[in-house]
């Protein structure tokens, strides 16, 4: 279990690191940052002078090199858009996506876990049907498109919520719903799989024999077995779930890491979009990375593989 | 980006969901009940003071938080004085002026001349990192003859100073600013205007009060509208929900499908209004243009006659707009169209141009733009049909220009807004005095504009504007396209009104 630990870890670095140069290199290809900053209309001198102050025109290499450096120390350097501290800028805007994210998910795993136990426990008829029905129009619906149906019908039409802005918890209803709809489908897929393969087996045959009630028999007995493979798939999502911020964020004007990371690509923010998206990368990772601990640990035949 | 693709079924959406606003509960009315105006905004400022951020709701609160020394009334187009009382060009390169006295700051100091010396030679200095610099870059330094008089020296002459002056061009309080910086002024700024910041929350809103010590006998009004909150909703669809909720009461720049659906709403009013910003295709007629072709004349004049200007202005640019035949906003000083040949539409006729030209059967070419892409989508259309296989390059600005000055663009669709100057030296300027925008490079049209941009006589100044203005448009350098029209949202009892400078004045709104 040790050396696959440390193997895993290994890895996971690795793509940390190898995320964190590519997105140096694409932001820096995707146009110049000193027209960027100096802005439309801008005059070739005043480019150049931004260019200059920002010390701009450096070899790449040198650039990136520097970056890790002063990252190793913790020192994210200043924002070119907002002229603060990147660090205190991202510990700013985080809560905001953590609880965003964390919201997400308990609502995908609350709609997903009824619905996956209701189609395990009738597999193949119309209840089944429906359920994977409201599942695929889950992954189907682009999220941004959801999220302003859902402005339009309960913040517009019925007035029941606010429109946008983040200042109590009501600002993260339809936020939450929009997002976690979005990653419902896969829990709700493995929590019907996992369900319908774990009422099969033996020991709920012996429980059923045993007279327990159905209730029992499956919130009791049945789930905690399925929930096993759920757990290290909601590491995952909670990934997609930080990816998907971006867009619903920015939707319902919600100040967190994802209108921060879409503000800053626009801008060609690129110490801003580097610590973001290195940030991000290293959570995702670290999600990944404690799924598969979590699998491996619980199946043997995984770590020699 | 996102916005781009959803905009039709949104405009959809917004027939409907106007239908369930108004059919089912009238929204809360809170801007009028506390008398206040609640404006949402698609792009957050970075840093408050207006030297230091060129984002349009910079511009705006420049002129509610602080004063410039001269005021141009958007009505009359004369210049008043604001901070200044009078004026008088010394010599060429001198510039006095007259302050006015018994202003104070936000934080009680009193206004004169050391402010103005102050703040002038602090952001000109190129130490500063001003952001804009060509709004600054012609001044040389400004000195002070006594308390309310100071002379400002220009680097070269410069006509078009008093229309700078009028522009964003804020005076800061010299003990404040030389103290805390432009970091500092952002963070709390102070001003001697008719709003005072009373919280600014970094990228979520901004919340201004009246100042109730705005002085009088200025051309800005008393205002009357207690406090104004800018909030930042980057979404445009959001932005409008908003105002169908009753949850702000004032939008701007809403895209026209979803604008002319608002007109159902019973408790909005639309407005639309031409703004100073205007559209233009550009051809790369440099050596080393990546399509040789365009330069010939006759295939850019066939590109003039291609494109049906007035269809696209009734149709989709929107209500308020004109189709411009020489590249500049009417009202700019030196704006002049008369000897400029106007290019009609006649497909027939450029099919002809191009044959002549050597291109019976058209030829491919790319054109580079990076907004209002069903604008561009239908100018692609045009050329089409005339035989141009116009291959689209839609990018974001940043890339769009690299594009541009890099010589990699031969045909770039612009939008212009002269940083809302009235003066023609601040808009078509720009792209043909042999600057890295200036693809063109014909040394008689800089000669010309060199004239205008210089000369104090405004008669040498319009006819040389004349002259430079008709010769771009002969040599079809450029095919002036329309002024863009913005339209407003808002609550129908909030009185405003939209000016072509794009600056929503709150000093002068009201609720009825």
């Amino acid at each position: 279990m040790l050396a696959y630990t440390l193997k895993r870890i290994g890895l996971a670095a690795l793509v940390a690191i190898a995320v964190s140069a590519v997105a140096f290199l694409l932001l820096r290809a995707s146009g110049d940052v000193a027209v960027a900053l100096a802005g439309e209309g801008a005059s070739a001198e005043s480019v150049e002078a931004i260019r200059q102050a920002y010390r701009l025109d450096r070899p790449l290499a040198l650039q990136y090199f520097e970056w890790v450096g002063k990252t190793l120390r913790g020192d994210f350097g200043e924002s070119l858009y907002f002229k603060t501290d990147v660090l205190a800028l991202v510990a700013d805007k985080m809560p905001t996506t953590a609880w965003l994210a964390l919201f997400s998910l308990v609502f995908a795993l609350a709609i997903s876990l009824p619905l996956g136990i209701v189609a395990a426990l009738y597999p193949n008829s119309l209840i089944d049907r429906l359920c994977l029905a409201l599942a695929v129009l889950g992954q189907a619906l682009p999220n941004f498109f959801f999220a302003l149906v859902l402005i339009m019908v309960f913040a517009v039409g019925f007035h029941l919520l606010p429109v946008s802005g983040s200042e109590s918890w009501e600002n993260f209803v339809l936020p939450s719903v929009a997002l976690g709809y979005y990653v419902a489908p896969p829990f709700m897929r493995l929590i019907r799989t996992g369900m319908i393969e774990v009422m099969a087996s033996d020991y709920i045959r012996t429980a059923r024999a045993k007279g327990l009630s159905g209730a029992s028999i499956v919130l009791k007995h049945a789930l905690r077995n399925a929930l096993v493979p759920v757990v290290a798939l909601a590491a995952v999502q909670l990934g997609l779930l930080l990816g998907g911020s971006v867009v619903i964020e920015t939707v319902f004007a919600l100040d967190g890491l994802g209108y921060l990371a879409y503000q800053s690509i626009s801008h060609l923010d690129l110490p801003v979009t580097q610590a973001v998206v290195t940030l991000l990368s290293f959570i995702y990772v670290g999600l990944t990375l404690a799924a598969d601990l979590v699998n491996a640990w619980l199946d043997p035949r995984i770590r020699i593989g | 980006m996102i916005i781009a693709g959803v905009g039709k079924l949104a405009a959809l959406f917004a027939a409907i969901i106007i239908f369930f606003a108004s059919a089912l509960a009238t929204p809360a009315a809170a801007g009028k009940r506390d008398n206040s105006v609640r404006f949402a905004e698609e792009q957050a400022v970075d840093n408050l003071d207006p030297y230091f951020n060129n984002v349009r709701i910079g511009v705006i609160l420049a002129h509610h938080i602080w004063d410039t020394l001269i005021y141009r009334d958007p009505n009359a187009g004369e210049y008043k004085g604001e901070l200044a009382t009078s004026w008088k060009w010394i010599d060429d390169r001198t510039l006095e002026l007259e302050l006015r006295q018994g202003v104070k700051f936000h934080n009680g100091a009193e206004f004169d001349a050391d402010d103005v010396v102050y703040t002038f030679n602090f952001v000109s200095k190129p130490e500063s990192k001003a952001i804009t610099t060509q709004l600054v870059d012609w001044i040389d330094r400004v000195e002070k003859l006594d308390r309310y008089k100071v002379r400002i020296h220009t680097k070269h002459s410069f006509p078009a100073a008093l229309e700078y002056l009028a522009a964003t061009l804020v005076i800061h309080p010299h003990e404040y600013y030389a103290k805390v910086g432009p970091k500092g002024m952002s963070e709390k700024p102070i001003g001697t205007g008719p709003y005072r910041v009373v919280e600014h929350a970094l990228g979520k809103y901004i919340r201004l009060v009246r100042n109730p010590d705005y002085f009088t006998g200025g051309p800005k009004a008393q205002p009357t509208i207690d406090k104004v909150e800018v909030r930042f909703i980057p979404d445009r669809q959001t932005q409008l929900a908003e105002v169908l909720s009753g949850g702000a009461d004032f939008i701007k720049n809403v895209p026209v499908d979803q604008a002319r659906q608002a007109r159902a709403a019973p408790h909005l009013q639309v407005i639309s209004a031409e703004i100073m910003r205007y559209a233009f295709m550009q051809f790369d007629t440099l050596d080393n243009t990546p399509a040789p072709m365009l330069r010939d004349v006759r295939v850019r004049q066939a590109v003039m006659h291609a494109i049906d200007r007035d269809a696209m202005v009734k149709s989709i640019v929107g209500e308020g707009s004109r189709v411009l035949h020489v590249p500049c906003f009417p009202t700019q000083f030196g704006c002049i169209d008369e000897g400029a040949p106007h290019f009609a539409y006649d497909p027939a006729k450029a099919k002809r141009l191009l044959a002549d030209a050597g291109f019976p059967d058209g030829f491919a070419v790319d054109l580079y733009a990076y907004r209002d892409r069903d604008q561009v989508e239908a100018m692609i259309g045009y050329l089409r049909a005339v035989g141009i296989r116009a291959n689209l390059r839609f990018l974001q600005y940043a890339a769009f220009d690299t594009a541009v000055r890099g010589g990699k663009a031969p045909i770039a669709v612009w939008t212009w807004g002269s940083f809302s100057i009235n003066d023609v030296s601040a808009g078509v300027s720009n792209f043909h005095k042999g600057q890295a925008d200036d693809v063109n490079r014909d040394g008689e049209v800089r000669k010309l504009l060199e004239r205008g941009d210089a000369a104090l006589d405004p008669e040498v100044r319009k006819s040389a504007y004349a002259k430079a203005l008709a010769l771009i448009t002969e040599r079809a350098y450029v095919l002036p396209l329309y002024s863009i029209p913005v339209y407003y949202v808002a609550t129908k009892d909030l009185v405003f009104n939209a000016y072509a400078d794009e600056i929503p004045r709150f000093w002068e709104m009201s609720w009825k």
